[in-house]
């Protein structure tokens, strides 16, 4: 079973990375980007247990670990 | 009266810890390895700073999860004094026993220098006798060290008084100029609701003696010995 987890910072939580890499996009003469938000993405492989439970299980864990839901959000997808 | 000194994987400023508590200060202090699921027998703890976990996935995200941080959480609820560290104020803020959380500097660099904090209350342990407005310099280091909280809960922690140092000029003006990371409200260091958890940035450890530039630092561990003191009689 394959998961993919995203997580990323709030709306409203300052990404000074995002704003570091936005800002230097037109030196390469790539413009019309307003805003990046850098966030993290995990690929999960979880021995054989069912979509549902694989779900309860890893939103277990972005909440108590992978994530801190102070200043981070948390997308799960499975399967793929 | 005796003070566990927290090591973790990573952590390196355990050592400076021990010496200002043991040899400054004098007070008995003991390291205690991470995997140790008690605190029986100490009166104060300190988690101290360095890069546990290679501060992977956030900094103190893995910390919070040793055994040694269920003692903590005991050792808290029954008031026992805990002061954390730089990356042990991380480390309490992923364990929740701090409000808010720590971003990545808002200068995207690691600042490595002399601060000056105002005390803003002196309702912990480590501030009895630092009265809010006392100018305190001490050094900082850190990446993540950019203090953030909601509005919401800001204002409530600054209403229950568990804001304990702003950063400020060496006159003691709270301004943006002198905040070294863009920590929200220029917010330096919080305690818990009861007050006994104390969580800052800067380093007391590492100015303790005149001889490395300041001795301020040492007024938090003076003040901790006293309040045990207090406390004992």
């Amino acid at each position: 079973m394959k998961a993919k987890i995203y997580v990323t910072l709030k709306r409203g939580v300052l990404d000074p990375q995002g704003k570091a890499i936005r800002a230097s996009l037109p030196q390469l003469g790539i413009d019309g980007v307003e805003e990046i938000r850098v966030g993290k993405f995990m690929e999960v492989t979880m021995r054989e247990v069912g979509a549902d439970e694989a779900r309860r299980r890893l939103d277990e864990a972005c909440r108590r670990l992978l994530a801190n839901t102070v200043i981070e959000e948390y997308r799960i997808e499975i399967g793929g | 009266m005796k003070t566990a000194v927290l090591v973790f994987p990573g952590s390196n400023c355990d050592h400076d810890a021990y010496h200002a508590l043991k040899h400054v200060v004098g007070v008995d202090a003991e390291f205690v390895w991470h995997k140790q699921p008690s605190l029986d027998g100490f009166d104060a703890v300190v988690i101290p700073g360095g890069f546990t976990y290679g501060d992977y996935l956030r900094s103190g995200a893995m910390a919070k999860l040793s055994p040694v941080m269920g003692a903590v959480r005991r050792f808290a609820e029954r008031g026992g004094p805990v002061i954390g560290i730089c990356n042990g104020f991380q480390i309490l803020l992923e364990a929740g026993l701090l409000p808010g959380a720590m971003i990545v500097n808002d200068s995207l660099r690691f600042v490595c220098d002399y601060v000056h904090l105002v005390a803003v209350t002196d309702r912990t342990p480590f501030t009895r006798g630092v009265p809010a407005g006392t100018l305190l310099k001490i050094p900082v280091a850190h990446y993540q060290g950019n203090y953030y909280a909601d509005e919401r809960t800001l204002s409530a922690i600054e209403e229950r008084g568990q804001v304990v140092f702003r950063y400020c000029d060496p006159e003691g003006n709270v301004t943006s100029e002198s905040n070294p990371n863009g920590s929200a409200r220029n917010i330096a260091g919080v305690c818990n609701e009861a007050g006994n958890v104390l969580g800052m940035m800067p380093h007391p450890e590492r100015c303790s003696e005149e001889v490395l530039g300041s001795a301020d630092g040492r007024r938090l561990f003076d003040a901790m010995v006293a309040w045990l003191g207090e406390r004992t009689a």
